[in-house]
């Protein structure tokens, strides 16, 4: 069953066009890996799906749970089960970890007509998230990512999935600049958090991440497009390639149109 | 308008004032001189130059508030929970006796005078006149009455001592000079509190309050001041703080009442070692001027300071903060650093911002830094993508901001109480 949807997705930002049609569908219980060069739109794709302001989508649609989500505020897509793990997780001096992700996880219960959690019963359910990302109580009293290394900034935003329990999670990069521990990690939050109803996009440059979480569906997205879908061989392929072949393709293939 | 203060001077001279020590009656006499040649400052005065006073200028406080009584009960929300902590409370400038916890150490500076006048005469007026404002020169003419603390050497005061300065409408069109001087005589530890809030009303009045503290040496002081009067009305404060070696003086200061509202913080370092902490938070809305003005003396060798001011403002409310640093050649291995942030949440709130650092030592370290800036919208599209609404967002993020500076407070009850009032105010103001 389709989950989520895109279609014809076109996005700008500062009138200089960044998504060029893209059309995606992802179902429940996937993994679908996006892989592409430099400055591509990978992350523009996964901001606009998460609702970033700053982006003007000039047409298409973004389907998810019988609700077009261009239509909804990014807090209401997040309260719909949409989970963004950005690529540069943002620093919020004076908030605790605690404290934000308490407000973040009642917030979304209270949007699903669920009772809000009290600060005990929630340091019981943090416990067995923590663990999963090998982390210690302490974490939770500093200031959100404030001062937090690359790769700890990572792993907390998998902390935050692990919380929240998205039922489509955007990764962005989540992989890139861990170390090989990190990497396990991460890769054991998404497979723990891995269900029939949900699904995971991963943003990802390397197939080392697909070594431990084994995607699906892996594309190419080049120049706003996607110009290549295939399955976990095609990452193996990239690898041993790189990208060129793939755009060239692309590029032949639009002219030929 | 300066007449209306010279001739209520010469009245107040002339009957209350004539019964006090010839020592005051002179130092009085000098300071409305000083009063009468200065005028009330213009924006044409360095020190006054985004702060114009033309409000009060224009308007004539020198009429004496009509008395008022107020009860326990009206001053409870104001106790921080705690009714057992010392107080000394004033109603309209005036002591009220029934209302306090006095002790001879700890009463009103009136009954001070009265009693041993001798003990205060090192202690009032005494600073000089590069430290003294227009307005504090007034005060020291006409201030009838303050507190009056002295901790003896090596005294550990258990509780925090709770000042409260309240006003009531029988104060409107009134000027309220009050003055206290508070000793903390080597070796000892006190906290202080000091609380200015108007009851019943939003009277508009003048307040003009000073406070001249020592700290003797090896002392160690924390000092909260706590200003939300009403916001019609008018707030000038001065705090001089005095420190010998080794002492040590901590100081929060939350401003946010007042249609102007300005504080002068003056800490001297007199002696080697000696360190001083101070944190601010001031919060305007609508037409509010808040000005914040700080000056760190390092007179001596290897003293320390540590400043940060922050600020929050909206609407068309307008901030000033000064923070004057000197280090004298003697004040070798000075150790000073200054930071004041501005947030602005509105395209018309503003800010005037200017460190002042004079530096004639070498082998210093001397560092400041001035922020002014919004919300950066990174931020709340974060905590939005996790299902905080936009509201809740902006209003997480403006408490964090203020969170540096409250978690500064010595006092564990006054940060808790003023976490829920500052946190209150923000909502009024996202
Ligand atoms: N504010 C902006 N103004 C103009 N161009 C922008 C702006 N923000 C992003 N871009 C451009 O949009 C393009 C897509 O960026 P995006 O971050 O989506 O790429 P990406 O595929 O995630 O790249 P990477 O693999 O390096 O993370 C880039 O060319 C980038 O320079
Ligand atoms: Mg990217």
């Amino acid at each position: 069953m389709a989950l989520l949807v895109i279609k014809d997705l076109r996005a700008a930002i500062d009138e200089k066009e960044i998504l060029k049609g893209i059309n995606l569908t992802v179902d429940a219980g996937q993994v679908h890996a996006i892989m592409g060069p430099n400055g591509s739109g990978k992350s523009t794709l996964v901001q606009v799906i998460a609702g970033h302001p700053g982006y003007q989508v000039t047409s298409g649609e973004i389907w998810f749970k019988g609700q077009n989500l261009l239509d909804l505020e990014p807090e209401e897509r997040a309260q719909a089960g949409v989970f963004l793990a950005f690529q540069y997780p943002v620093e919020i001096p004076g908030v605790t970890n605690a404290y934000f992700l308490r407000a973040a996880y009642n917030e979304q219960r209270k949007a699903r007509g669920l009772e809000e959690v009290d600060p005990i019963d929630f340091l019981d359910l943090l416990e067995a998230r923590l663990r999963l990302v090998e982390w210690g109580p302490e974490i939770m009293q500093r200031a959100v990512n404030s001062g937090f290394s690359g790769g700890e900034k990572k792993r907390n935003e998998i902390l935050q999935m692990a919380v929240l329990e998205p039922t489509l999670a955007l990764l962005d990069e989540t992989d890139s600049g861990l170390d090989i521990d990190a990497l396990r990690i991460v890769a054991q939050g998404v497979n723990a958090l891995r269900r029939p109803d949900n699904a995971f996009v991963l943003v990802t440059h390397y197939q080392r991440l697909l070594n431990h979480i084994v995607p699906d569906v892996v594309h190419v997205l080049a120049d706003g497009q996607i110009v290549r879908s295939g399955g976990k061989e095609l990452a193996l392929e990239l690898e041993a390639r790189g990208y060129d072949w793939t755009t060239e393709r692309a590029a032949t293939a639009g002219a030929a149109r | 308008m300066i007449e209306p203060y010279l001739r209520q001077f010469d009245a107040f001279a002339a009957n209350g004032g004539s019964t006090s020590p010839a020592w005051l009656q002179q130092r009085r006499a000098a300071a409305i001189e000083s009063f009468r040649r200065s005028g009330l400052p213009s924006t044409k005065d360095e020190d006054w130059r985004f702060t114009s006073v033309a409000p009060i200028s224009r308007g004539d406080f020198s009429k004496s508030p009509e008395p008022s009584r107020v009860s326990l009960a009206e001053l409870e929300p104001y106790l921080f929970g705690q009714p057992d902590w010392p107080r000394l409370v004033f109603v309209n400038g005036i002591f009220d006796p029934g209302l306090s916890t006095e002790h001879p150490r700890q009463t009103s500076l009136r009954r001070g005078l009265d009693t041993a006048p001798a003990d205060l005469e090192p202690h009032i007026g005494r600073h000089g006149p590069t430290d003294t404002t227009p307005f504090s020169s007034l005060n020291l003419a006409l201030a009838k009455d303050g507190a009056w603390i002295r901790i003896p050497a090596g005294v550990v005061e258990p509780a925090p001592i709770h000042l409260l300065f309240v006003t009531t409408p029988e104060a409107s069109d009134a000027g309220v000079h009050s003055r206290s001087v508070i000793v903390v005589e080597a070796k000892a530890r006190a906290q202080f509190v000091e609380s200015y809030l108007t009851l019943r009303g939003a009277p508009r009045h003048l307040t003009n309050t000073v406070i001249e503290m020592s700290i003797g040496e090896g002392a160690w002081v924390e000092h909260s001041r706590i200003q939300r009067e009403s916001e019609a009305g008018f707030h000038i404060g001065l705090t001089h703080v005095d420190q010998s070696a080794d002492s040590h003086y901590r100081s929060f200061s939350l401003a946010m009442g007042a249609s102007l509202a300005r504080h002068d913080l003056q800490t001297r370092l007199n002696a080697p070692e000696a360190e001083a902490l101070l944190y601010g938070l001031y919060l305007g809305n609508r037409d509010q001027l808040v000005d914040n003005h700080t000056s760190i003396f390092h007179d001596h060798p290897r003293c320390r300071s540590w400043e940060v001011y922050k600020g929050i403002l909206d609407d068309r409310a307008h901030g000033v903060f000064n923070g004057k640093i000197f280090v004298t050649p003697l004040a070798q291995q000075t150790d000073a650093k200054q930071t004041n942030r501005a947030l602005l949440l509105s395209d018309t709130a503003r800010v005037d911002t200017k460190p002042q650092l004079e530096i004639f030592a070498d082998d210093v370290k001397c560092t400041h830094g001035a922020t002014v800036g919004q919300l950066d919208p990174m931020w709340a599209f974060y905590l939005r993508s996790r299902g905080i609404p936009a509201d809740q967002a902006h209003r997480m993020m403006v408490a964090a901001f203020a969170a540096e500076v409250l978690d500064e407070i010595a006092s564990e009850p006054v940060r808790e109480a003023l976490r829920g009032v500052v946190a209150q105010r923000l909502d009024r103001l996202g």
